[in-house]
């Protein structure tokens, strides 16, 4: 049984139809990339997952629960991890309170386990020295490397990028993308928004081109990018 | 001109403790009513600005709505009717109940007075903070009281600092129309000075500079501690350049401000 199961999903906001009625699942342990222009609908799919956007139709289960209808939404977000495109980290508390409070607030856990495990991730993404800097001083990359360890701390299942690179500079897309591929090679569910076509080709196990609110293709990177059948996906991917 | 600096030192020789008597009620009622109307613009303008979850209950909404519906009169009939209008009204009303002094009632006066501006200060300094900031709130798991106790509060407070500050300025200057309740303010003794020694110019023109050195006083400690507040805040400026970011935000603009809807 797949880990997240969507079934003909849609959304609409005001008079314009954003998702017209998309299935999508997700194995566990499968890194899947969603691509496509913007405006396509994959945030929107994506922000689905987690119930920040409410679908007008359609079902979604995810760990085998039916999410739209579930009473704790709370405990079931807890589970899933979601990083920006714009990072998000809590401007009013610095790097390591960051990773500490939703622990101690959400999890319940102890304060000084939850700052241990803040400090494990925040070495895992190479932000350990940076613990008690300000987050308005610290470069864009590494904010998002801080936000990817703030939701690692809450040990999620599923891990949700939404266009983790496209608010960086060049150079600093580089470092988030290895701590993402360093997540994707342990084994954890990934569902990635991007645009970076390397990386979806380098490290999705399925890639997925949505276009006007529906999924036009999925398959192997191999088969995307070398021989897509669509005229579509083949008139996006060769921008790139 | 000799005569008048000769008459102001004279009330200040013999009114001197009366005159600093109404300065630290002044002092006292504007501080108390500023904290008092802090905390009730925080209660207010935070349940105000509280958004249910879509998966609310139908009861719940409506409970939420009816509130809502309570905190804008209240909101509307302090912002607009006179503070010495609601003073002599409060006072009198609720006398009969529970035998309160002036002062008690001054201080009760102001204080559900700021209440009202500081809920709409409160409220704007929570529309600025970033729909961004709750999102990632919310992802994490938080509900929507962590969210905003522990993210939107604390930056909604340093946002609205210097509103906060500024009803504290108006505070003390605006405590002086509560002398129509006979608190010993600032004033009430100056009305009191002037009305047994008959120098009339001479008695408001002090009563004049103390407010003035007052709110100076007062404006020179908020700006001490708003530039401490913002010493750990200094950021870097930070270009959005990616091509796809010009294409979202042009795309954004498109379907127009649904601000809700912010990172695609």
């Amino acid at each position: 049984m797949p880990l997240v199961n969507i079934k003909n999903i849609h959304k609409k906001f005001g008079d314009l139809e954003v998702l017209k009625g998309v299935d999508f699942s997700v194995e566990e342990g499968e890194v899947v990339c969603l691509i496509g222009r913007s405006g396509s609908g994959k945030s929107t799919l994506l922000r689905c997952i987690n119930m920040l956007e409410q679908p007008d139709e359609g079902s979604i289960e995810v760990f085998g629960e039916d999410i739209v209808h579930t009473k704790d939404i709370n405990a079931y977000r807890a589970k899933v991890g979601m990083c920006f495109q714009q990072f998000n980290l809590f401007n009013n508390m610095n790097v390591l309170e960051n990773c500490v409070r939703p622990q101690v607030k959400i999890l319940k856990t102890p304060k000084e386990e939850a700052r241990n495990r803040a400090l494990l991730f925040l070495d895992k993404v190479g932000m350990q020295d940076f613990a008690n800097a300000s987050v308005n001083k610290i470069s864009g990359g590494q904010k998002q490397r801080v936000a990817i360890a703030r939701s690692l701390c809450m040990e999620p299942k599923l891990m949700l990028f939404d266009e983790p690179t496209s608010a960086l500079d060049p150079e600093m897309v580089q470092e988030v993308l290895s701590v993402m591929k360093e997540l994707a090679k342990e084994g954890l569910t990934m569902i990635v928004v991007t645009h970076e076509m390397n990386f979806a080709r380098d490290v999705a196990d399925r890639v997925v081109f949505m276009d006007g609110g529906v999924i036009v293709e999925e398959g192997t990177p191999e088969e995307m990018f070398t021989n897509p059948q669509n005229e579509v996906t083949k008139a996006f991917l060769s921008t790139y | 001109m000799e005569r008048f600096i000769q008459n102001i030192l004279k009330i200040l020789n013999t009114y001197g403790s009366s005159l600093w008597l109404g300065v630290k009620t002044t002092l006292f009622v504007a501080l108390t009513g500023t904290l008092i109307g802090l905390v009730l613009g925080l209660i207010v303008g935070g349940i105000r600005a509280i958004k249910l979850d879509y998966n609310a209950s139908k009861a719940s909404k409506a409970s939420k709505k009816a509130i809502d519906i309570l905190l804008n009169i209240y909101i509307a009939i302090f912002r607009g009717t006179p503070m010495m209008v609601q003073a002599l009204f409060i006072y009198y009303l609720l006398l009969d109940y529970i035998h309160w002094t002036y002062l008690q009632a001054a201080v009760v006066v102001i204080s559900i007075n700021t209440g009202a501006y500081m809920a709409e200060i409160v409220r704007s300094g929570i529309q600025a903070v970033d729909v961004g900031q709750s999102e990632a709130a919310r992802s994490l798991g938080m509900s929507n009281w962590q969210t905003m106790m522990n993210v939107i509060l604390p930056q909604a407070i340093k946002n609205a600092f210097p509103a906060i500050g500024n009803e504290f300025i108006v505070n003390i200057k605006d405590s002086s129309v509560l002398m129509i309740i006979s608190i010993t303010e600032l004033m009430f003794q100056a009305k009191s000075i002037a009305g047994s020694t008959f120098l009339f110019t001479e008695t408001y023109f002090i009563e004049a500079i103390i407010y003035l050195i007052l709110t100076s006083i007062a404006a020179i400690i908020l700006n001490m501690i708003e530039k401490r507040m913002n010493q750990t805040k200094v950021s870097l400026p930070q270009s959005v350049t990616a091509p796809e970011n010009i294409a979202y935000a042009v795309e954004k603009e498109n379907i127009g401000g649904n601000s809700d809807y912010a990172s695609r």
